[in-house]
């Protein structure tokens, strides 16, 4: 009879764990049949009520009944838990071609990165970064580097004055010399960057307002060999290993003598395009050995030392290496084309 | 500078070579060809193809059955019969029945491109065979225009007699035109000739002469006294030299083809031979000369022949130029003057009184040197730019004078009909003394770092007409009269090392010893900048230095009130308009500016800017290389628009303001480790909005202004009506504040014990800034307060009127044990006492 009952209850414990579909209903379960109060324990409880000869094999029956039960709760649990998170899983779901969360994302200047690689190869070759005045005294724009008053060369450079003494410097130039004054009787190697102004009509190709960056070498044997070899590397790392580089005779009147460099046209590849007026070449560099006028006026006689000068364009390389075709982009300072570097 | 090739080729054989390996060459020594123009050759507009546009003789000239304006002439271009072409030519109507003609012509085949000559511009045209008035025509006989050679339709081209027939045209009449860029005070280099003789060193060829020995063929004499003219050189400081030609009887006619064609490619129009001679002549020396009709030239009072005196002009006197300009001079200006007064602007422009015209018979043909810098102040003085002035402006050979003057006179006996007088007006106060340089050839090793053989060296020098003495070391090198830009011998070595070719160079590095290695802090101060910004989420800008000064005046000071400037603003004496006339003295208006513009295309701005900013504070003094001009720089953030952008979730669109921005000066404070030693109180900047404006400060250093910009300054720069949030600190104090701070006073223990977490709200009078609550707190709580974070804000009728209640995460923590319950209690003690002691604040208990 209690035996009857057990198998009875067994089998709707089983019944019931198989209804059980969430967690809570599990818990209840638990409760309901194996907890202090559940049906399970009452059984057991009830074996004090049978004759003695019977209770081993009841008590060996209802451990039975009990660690079945027991593992069928883990099994059906383990389905349970499965088949939330199965769910959860599913609800969880998103278009994940949705748009991310966006950030605002800053940006240089395209000038400012221009500068750094500039400063960066120079920096490797031990040229140090000095600064001079952007308003500079004509005496030291023009004068002190071999240019006269009413000298022709002074044509080379439109000019904004403000007064009779200063200017807006139309070169990085200048700083050559306030470099030497300071410097002398060391060694020097530095580049000098900054805006420069011309008096220039705004254009796609001219701006009143550029960067140059001014290279001056000052020692006892620097040669145009050196020169040469100086701007060449910088081409290369500049440019990319491949670029061809050649050399033309120019005129400056604070070299002597004067260079110009050129790399093979970037976007003709060399064969010749209206860009580079049809000679595959683009201009990079104006350049040449200190004149004497200026060594002397620097500080530094001729006769013991010499010394190599170049100046180089900032806006045009990036124009170059990224096609950008009009210069006002970019002090006109349109975020649009900034956000793009 | 347009020269055409066929005109060097006169002095320098160069035909054997591609034009673009000549171009190469030029280039490559300096002498920078801007481009090509290729005439009758592939690349022209019109292209005179070689099997159908040849040289032709017209042998016969028939009347045209149907038409008296029309002629059939009979052709010879080299083929089996000549061919009959229907042409108006005019000129060919006065040889109608003759047979026996050998005229010169261009010809051209059906199937040519040519010019349409009877259509105004330039239309292009392709020959088909046609009937003309019923008389078929396969061919035809060109005019200048058709050819492309000029702008007017008059006649038929006639080439030279001696002209062969039969040969593609291009090959008589083909051309290149170079045109060159030189840059330089270069006077020997402006001219054909001048070039030529460059071309000659480069290709190491000979160079023809004969050009310069003109004098000679006509035998003439100078002398200071010429029969013909009273010469006088008042001013000889200004007028080294001053020659006077008498050509009589001249015939004023147009010149010869083969002038007007070089004169054209060059770039100058034909007018009459004599003027077209003198500028041919300029052209091919590089000497400018001047024409006067020898009738209209007065002499002075009592005398009979006519005056030429050069004196300087008197001030205020007046002249009117060949241009038809009324001009005035002042008394640096050189004239030419007769008896009469001036008659010519010196080396300039002639005067309009003794132009050469028609009926003139004589002419007095000046050939001149003035000083260059003069020339040079004057054009530009009356904004007279010729291209007289523009060679003697880049100096002149005087011993040019003499030997261009020679050439003029030959030209206008040959193609003039002139009687060149013997006797030639030559005063000469100031011979250019002879330049002889010591030049060591080892100078060019040191200055080059290539060892170019002496040989070598020499023949350069030799080809570009150096006299080089080789006896001695050094050499002894006499440079010649038309080289005054070369004086020192390293003047000598770019002309070895150009000619050489750079291209040779060997490419080295500078094998010296680096100099002492400095660092530049300024300049890595100002890129950590940028990079911390940057880092921000901030976009970097670089603005025009050179902006409105009224950006600084009326539109800061919309308001009422102008901003203080450190100095007086850098005006500029000739802007190019008034919106760049002044050196900006802050980085404000460029900032709304570029906010302004872009705000056409974007919604949210978050922008900053590091540079310069200018302003006088003494008068300059060159001699010490003092400008007088501050040049400090400045940064600037500005901020406006929503806070985040649209997207598929909410975001918070609310406007950025004061506070963003003062989050942003935190990061930057913090990342300079600068957090907390800085300084906020209320500033009263007037470009400011009055109840948001903050003049920040650290280390007992001003810093600048943050804050939202003044409605009415934000409406002056025609910004939207929202927030601007704007700052502007001084980099320098700045980066200085930070060098200042030790590194290892920036860094805050880091302690491994359990720290306590409690809120304190507390209740204080309105007007206590939240920052003296906190102060309070951290020094209350010193040194176990760690943080003292303000996280609420409330006012309302639990606090009471007048009041408000702050609302501070607090931690405690303690670098050496655990804290406990206790001691927490201990702190806020002491942090309740203290609070109340400097705000009046006490505990909100809700
Ligand atoms: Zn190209």
């Amino acid at each position: 009879m209690r035996f009857d009952e057990l198998e009875r209850r067994y089998e709707e414990a089983q019944a019931a764990l198989a209804r059980a579909e969430t967690p809570e209903a599990l818990e209840s379960w638990r409760t309901a049949w194996m907890g202090r109060k559940g049906a399970i324990t009452a059984l057991t409880r009830q074996i004090r009520d049978l004759p003695k000869e019977e209770r081993p094999a009841f008590g060996q029956r209802i451990n039975e009944v009990k660690a079945a039960l027991e593992a069928a709760y883990e099994a059906r649990a383990a389905e349970v838990k499965a088949e939330a998170l199965a769910q959860e899983l599913a609800e969880g779901a998103v278009d994940i071609t949705l748009p991310g969360r966006p950030l605002n994302v800053g940006h240089l200047h395209l000038t400012t990165q221009t500068l750094r690689e500039i400063y960066a190869i120079f920096e490797r070759m031990g040229f140090e970064v000095y600064e001079a005045p952007e308003v500079e005294l004509g005496y030291y724009n023009f004068d002190l580097l071999n240019i006269p008053p009413y000298h022709p060369a002074r044509d080379m450079w439109d000019t904004f004055w403000v007064d009779d003494d200063l200017l807006l410097r139309t070169h990085t130039s200048p700083g050559q010399i306030r470099v030497m004054r300071e410097r002398y009787p060391e060694p020097i190697r530095v580049i000098l960057p900054g805006k420069v102004y011309r008096y220039e009509q705004i254009t796609a190709r001219s701006e009143h307002q550029f960067y140059q960056v001014e290279g001056l070498a000052v020692g006892r044997h620097i040669t145009m060999s050196d020169l040469i070899g100086t701007l060449t590397e910088f081409t290369r790392m500049f440019y990319g290993e491949h670029r061809r580089t050649r050399v033309r005779g120019s005129y400056f009147p604070f070299t002597e003598p004067s260079i110009e460099i050129d790399t093979d046209c970037i976007l003709c590849g060399g064969k010749g395009c209206p860009v580079c007026k049809y000679t595959g070449w683009l201009e990079i560099a104006g350049a040449g050995m200190v004149h004497p006028v200026v060594l002397q006026n620097g500080g530094y006689d001729p006769d013991e030392w010499s010394g190599f000068a170049f100046g180089l364009g900032v806006e045009r390389p990036a124009m170059m290496k990224y096609g950008v075709k009009d210069i006002r982009l970019f002090y006109g300072n349109d975020l649009r084309f900034l956000r793009q570097f | 500078m347009k020269i055409p090739l066929s005109w060097i080729n006169d002095f320098v054989e160069t035909s054997d070579l591609d034009i673009h390996e000549l171009r190469r060459r030029l280039d490559m020594a300096g002498l920078e060809v801007e481009s090509i123009i290729p005439i009758g050759h592939p690349g022209a507009e019109i292209v005179w193809e070689p099997d159908k546009v040849l040289t032709a003789e017209v042998v016969a000239v028939r009347p045209h059955p149907n038409a008296d304006r029309l002629v059939l002439a009979e052709v010879d271009y080299g083929g089996e019969v000549p061919e009959t072409v229907v042409t108006g030519a005019p000129s060919l109507q006065q040889y109608k029945g003759r047979d026996d003609l050998h005229l010169k012509v261009a010809f051209a085949w059906n199937g040519a491109v040519l010019y349409d000559g009877h259509t105004e511009g330039w239309v292009k045209k392709r020959l088909k065979p046609t009937k003309i008035r019923g008389v078929p025509s396969r061919a035809m006989v060109c005019s200048e225009k058709e050819l492309g050679l000029a702008e007017e339709q008059e006649d038929i081209i006639y080439l030279p007699d001696e002209t062969p027939v039969g040969v593609p045209l291009v090959e008589v009449l083909g051309d290149y035109v170079l045109d060159f860029d030189i840059k330089g005070p270069f006077g020997h280099l402006q001219s054909v000739f001048g070039i030529a003789r460059e071309v000659a060193a480069i290709l190491d060829r000979p160079l023809r002469r004969e050009v310069l020995e003109a004098a000679s063929r006509l035998d003439l004499r100078p002398t200071g006294e010429p029969p013909f003219v009273h010469l006088e050189i008042a001013d000889p400081d200004l007028c080294p030299r001053y020659t006077a030609t008498m050509i009589r009887n001249v015939r004023i006619a147009p010149s010869p083809l083969w002038m007007q064609q070089r004169l054209r490619r060059a770039g100058m129009r034909p007018i009459n031979n004599i003027v077209d001679i003198t500028n041919y002549v300029m052209l091919e020396l590089g000497e400018p000369l001047h024409a006067f009709d020898y009738a209209r030239l007065r002499p002075l009072p009592g005398e009979d022949r006519p005056a030429i005196i050069v004196r300087r002009a008197r001030e205020g006197e007046q002249m009117a130029t060949l241009d038809g300009e009324l001009r005035t001079f002042d008394g640096e200006m050189l004239l030419i003057t007769d008896g009469g007064g001036p008659i010519a602007v010196a080396g300039v422009m002639g005067g309009l009184e003794s132009e050469v015209e028609a009926e003139t018979r004589d002419i007095l043909l000046e050939a001149a040197n003035f000083d260059f810098l003069n020339i040079r102040r004057t054009a530009q003085k009356l904004k007279l730019q010729t291209e007289s002035s523009a060679r003697f402006g880049k100096r002149v050979d005087p011993e040019l004078a003499w030997v261009a003057a020679a050439r003029a006179a030959e030209l206008m006996a040959q193609l003039a009909g002139g009687e060149v007088e013997p006797q030639v007006g030559d005063l000469y106060p100031r011979r250019p003394e002879k330049v002889v340089l010591a030049y060591p050839p080892a100078l060019a090793d040191r200055i080059l770092g290539v060892a170019i053989a002496p040989d070598e060296q020499a023949r350069i020098l030799t080809a570009l007409e150096f006299g080089v003495e080789r006896d001695s070391e050094p050499w002894q090198v006499a440079v010649p009269s038309f080289r005054q830009d070369v004086r020192r011998p390293v003047d000598l070595v770019e002309e070895v090392g150009r000619i050489w070719g750079y291209d040779r160079f060997p490419r080295t590095l500078i094998a010296e010893a680096l100099p002492p290695l400095r660092r530049n802090r300024a300049l890595e101060g100002e890129e950590r900048l940028r990079d911390i910004l940057v880092g921000l989420g901030l976009d970097e800008v670089i603005s025009y230095s050179l902006i409105d000064p009224a950006d600084e005046t009326e539109r800061l000071g919309a308001a009422g009130r102008l901003p203080d400037y450190p100095g007086e603003a850098v005006r500029l004496r000739n802007p190019l308009a008034p919106e760049r006339s002044q050196m900006r003295r802050t980085l404000l208006p460029g900032m709304a500016r570029t906010a302004r513009s872009n705000l056409r295309y974007l919604e949210r701005i978050a922008i900053f800017e590091v540079g310069h900013i200018h302003y006088r504070v003494a008068p300059p003094r060159p001699e010490e290389g003092f400008t007088g001009v501050e040049e400090p720089r400045r940064l600037a953030v500005l901020l406006t628009g929503p806070r985040e952008g649209r997207w598929w979730q909410p975001t918070d669109r609310e406007p950025l303001d004061y506070f963003d921005l003062k989050g942003i000066a935190e990061a930057l404070l913090q990342r300079l480790g600068l957090l907390g030693r800085e300084r906020w109180t209320r500033g009263d900047h007037p470009a400011f909005h009055p109840g948001r404006c903050a003049t920040v400060g650290v280390e007992g250093k001003p810093l600048g202004t943050l804050g939202e910009l003044h409605p009415l300054v934000r409406e002056a720069f025609d910004l939207p009506d929202r927030p601007v949030a704007v700052m502007e600190w001084d980099v320098e104090a700045l980066l200085e504040a930070a060098e200042l701070v030790p590194p290892a006073e920036r860094l805050h223990f880091v302690s491994p014990y359990p720290p306590i977490h409690e809120d304190l709200a507390l209740v204080v009078d309105e007007d206590v800034p939240a920052i003296e609550v906190q102060r309070a707190i951290l020094k209350g709580g010193y040194p176990l307060v760690t943080r003292a974070l303000l996280f609420d804000i409330y006012r309302g009728p639990q606090v009471g009127e007048g009041k408000k209640s702050l609302a501070f995460a607090l931690t405690y923590q303690s670098p050496s044990k655990a804290l406990n319950e206790k001691d927490a209690a201990k702190l806020r003690k002491r942090i309740i006492k203290q609070v109340k002691k400097a705000t009046g604040a006490i505990v909100r208990t809700w």
